[in-house]
């Protein structure tokens, strides 16, 4: 783990990247704003979605007992993990009691946060990603995702044009057309939709009234892996309940157009355990902890279980769309990424990313469930420093004696007047890490307290 | 298992402490009911996703799935319509068709639950009309027929509409155009695995 500012430093030395990313980063921008604009309840709907959101996790325990209610009563089954390990293992037992050594997988930020397809493969099992940007990024041994929503937005068409030439389209020539580059996908994956038995899946939503559970995706290989395969999979985070199918109105207007900035995406699908002649004969939900108790415990950073995964923040955001997605080392890159991941896997783990914000709060403003990202940040970051009180850092022994100085009025002209003489706190110590970079300000020759006094004299 | 089950729930409960605070939902955005449905809004957002559009009547629709049908090259085509099509094989998914013979369908011909105008959608059920899922999601070419009475306004009044389906377990996709990504470049561009092809009938009474 090098850190946020190490990890940047990094990226934002490719300047192709940089290039490719601003590039998406604005056209998304201009997108989402027209398409907000064309409803006039915007602001409600953001209202309704973000208390929509904190009544579910205030009443999580009885939703989630509905939830699992109603997915076994319409034929799914129900399994419970503490974390990723637990669910990584149910997975593995529910391919292998179908004779399976492959799984088809739709885009799912929850398993790639725990890491599913690794446990998989040590079981002898691959998993086979079928959205595009996640193939992209699985042909790609150097790579790894920078994005919630386009995991591959670092690259552009020319570079996936040649791992594709280089990959799953060897010796054919695609052009320069993204159509070409998409057709290429479908033909790879197609025989595995038609043939391998079990799909693996995520879940933007599960709705606790009637037991559905809904995904949300573009290109058709979510409909393909939630409905051909025999047997399906889905990895579900605790904090994705929704209690009422009405909540769905709400929902899905404020996901596509927050993230794809799409007035609708093209495919959304919503099932209800198993249907008889229609989709999977078994059905699996896995309800996943891992490590989101721990958010939900704190009442400032719980805020960050709302998050719908609509990657609006990571758009705006002057410091992802400069430094990319990788800086940040964590499925969950960019603004979101920076309050949730430190909150999940503990802050030890990742203990600069509160700092990776200059908080100008476009986060907040754009996120269509109104958490307060720049709060949380502020909130994590005194976490991080209090976790740290036992340790000797410069910048807090500095800053406890200021803090001493400051507290009365004679310690503070007294530091004054020995700054002038050249002596004392605030003189010209070398700050490590300061002053190589910055000049310390020239220290006047009076201060104001003295001119005012010497004028009243006078 | 049953231990996870125990102590998930256990964790919730001690993170949330004695009595967390549930906050009404206020509902002040436009909910179902507010709006006529716009059938001109409805077409012009169904194509502005490069999905093909004919407004017909009764009489005109055999002869416009027809135009289609030889347009598109479909001599084989899947249906749960009870519509003659001149030219062209319908092949009815019961007994329900294997994932090859879907594969080997040149189209899909269906009816559908319902359209929404404000974002260009229409929906489907798992009813007669709109079939197994497997059925509008394998073949390349999905033709999609719907009446001018089935087009709701909103979202709300979609998700209203449904309740009754969702309640009974069907499975329900919302479709919005033909298969994208947004995946080079974000630039929606068309097709990767659902249809690539979408035309949509909407049917004068």
């Amino acid at each position: 783990m090098k850190g946020f500012p190490a990890a940047a430093r990094e990226t934002l030395r490719d300047s192709q990247l940089r290039r490719n990313l601003g590039k998406a980063t604005t056209t998304i921008r201009a997108k989402r704003l027209a398409t907000i604009a064309e409803l006039d309840d915007w602001e409600a709907l953001r209202e309704a979605g973000a208390a929509i959101k904190a009544q579910a996790m205030a009443t999580l325990p009885e939703q989630l007992e509905r939830l699992e209610a109603a997915v076994t009563a319409a034929g799914g089954t129900v399994h419970w993990a503490r974390d990723g390990a637990e669910a990584n293992r149910i997975v593995a037992k529910v391919a292998r009691a179908h004779g399976s050594d492959e799984v088809i997988k739709v885009k799912s930020l929850a398993t790639d946060e725990i890491g599913l397809n690794e446990a998989l493969a040590e079981e002898g099992i691959s998993a086979i990603e079928t959205d595009l940007a996640e193939l992209i990024v699985q042909l790609d041994p150097e790579d790894s995702q920078s994005h919630i929503l386009v995991p591959a937005i670092h690259k552009n068409r020319a570079e996936i044009r040649a791992l594709f030439e280089r990959t799953i389209a060897q010796g054919q020539d695609l052009g320069w057309e993204a159509s070409a580059i998409a057709e290429a996908a479908r033909t790879h994956l197609r025989e595995k939709f038609l043939t391998v038995p079990v799909a693996v899946s995520g879940a933007n939503f599960g709705i606790v009234e009637t037991g559905t559970v809904c995904v949300v995706e573009s290109e058709g290989n979510g409909r393909m892996c939630t409905t051909l395969p025999p047997v399906l999979v889905t990895v579900m985070g605790i904090e994705k309940v929704l209690p009422s199918w009405r909540d769905l109105e709400v929902f899905l207007q404020l996901l596509p157009r927050s993230s794809t900035a799409e007035r609708m995406n093209p495919y959304t699908s919503l099932w209800t355990g198993v249907r008889d002649g229609d989709g999977p004969r078994e059905f699996h939900l896995i309800l996943l902890d891992n490590g989101r108790t721990d958010v939900l415990a704190d009442e400032i950073g719980r805020q960050a279980l709302h998050c719908i995964r609509c990657s609006a923040c990571l758009n705006v955001c002057p410091v992802y769309s400069r430094a990319g997605g990788q800086a940040y080392d964590s499925v969950y890159p960019g603004p979101i990424g920076a309050i949730l991941t430190p909150q999940l896997k503990g802050l030890g783990e990742a203990p600069t990313l509160p700092w990776a914000s200059s908080l100008c709060g476009a986060c907040y403003e754009a996120c269509p469930v109104k958490i307060d990202i720049p709060s949380v940040l502020i909130h994590l970051r005194g976490r991080v420093v209090a976790e740290e009180q036992s340790r000797w850092e410069p910048e807090r022994l500095a800053m406890a004696a200021a803090g001493k100085v400051f507290q009365s009025r004679a310690r503070y002209e007294g530091a004054q007047r020995l700054a002038r003489m050249g002596r004392g706190p605030l003189g010209r110590m070398p700050v490590p890490g300061w002053t190589p970079m910055r000049d310390l300000p020239e220290v006047p020759a009076q201060s104001f307290r003295d001119w005012w006094r010497e004028r009243r004299a006078g | 298992m049953s231990d996870a089950r125990a102590e998930v729930l256990g964790r919730i409960r001690s993170a949330l402490g004695s009595a967390p605070a549930a906050p009404e939902v206020p509902r002040g955005y436009h909910g179902p009911g507010v709006a006529e449905a716009d059938l001109g809004l409805f077409c012009e957002r169904v194509a502005d996703y490069r999905a093909e559009v004919h407004r017909v009547s009764r009489d005109e629709l055999p002869g416009a799935l027809a135009e289609a049908c030889a347009r598109l090259g479909l001599a084989r085509v899947g249906t749960t319509l009870d519509q003659a099509v001149e030219g062209v094989e319908l092949v009815r998914d019961d007994p329900p068709l294997s994932v090859t013979d879907l594969d080997g369908l040149d189209g899909v011909l269906t009816g559908c639950a319902l359209g929404i105008a404000e974002t260009g959608s229409f929906v489907l059920d798992g009813g007669a009309a709109s079939g197994r899922r497997a059925l509008t999601l394998v073949p390349d070419v999905h033709l999609c027929v719907i009446g001018e009475g089935q087009v709701l306004a909103s979202v709300p009044d979609a998700v209203a509409a449904l309740a009754e389906a969702a309640a009974a377990g069907r499975p329900i996709t919302f479709v919005s155009g033909p298969s994208a990504t947004s995946d080079i470049e974000l630039d929606r561009v068309e097709g990767v695995h659902g249809p690539r092809t979408l035309e949509v009938f909407v049917v004068a009474p």
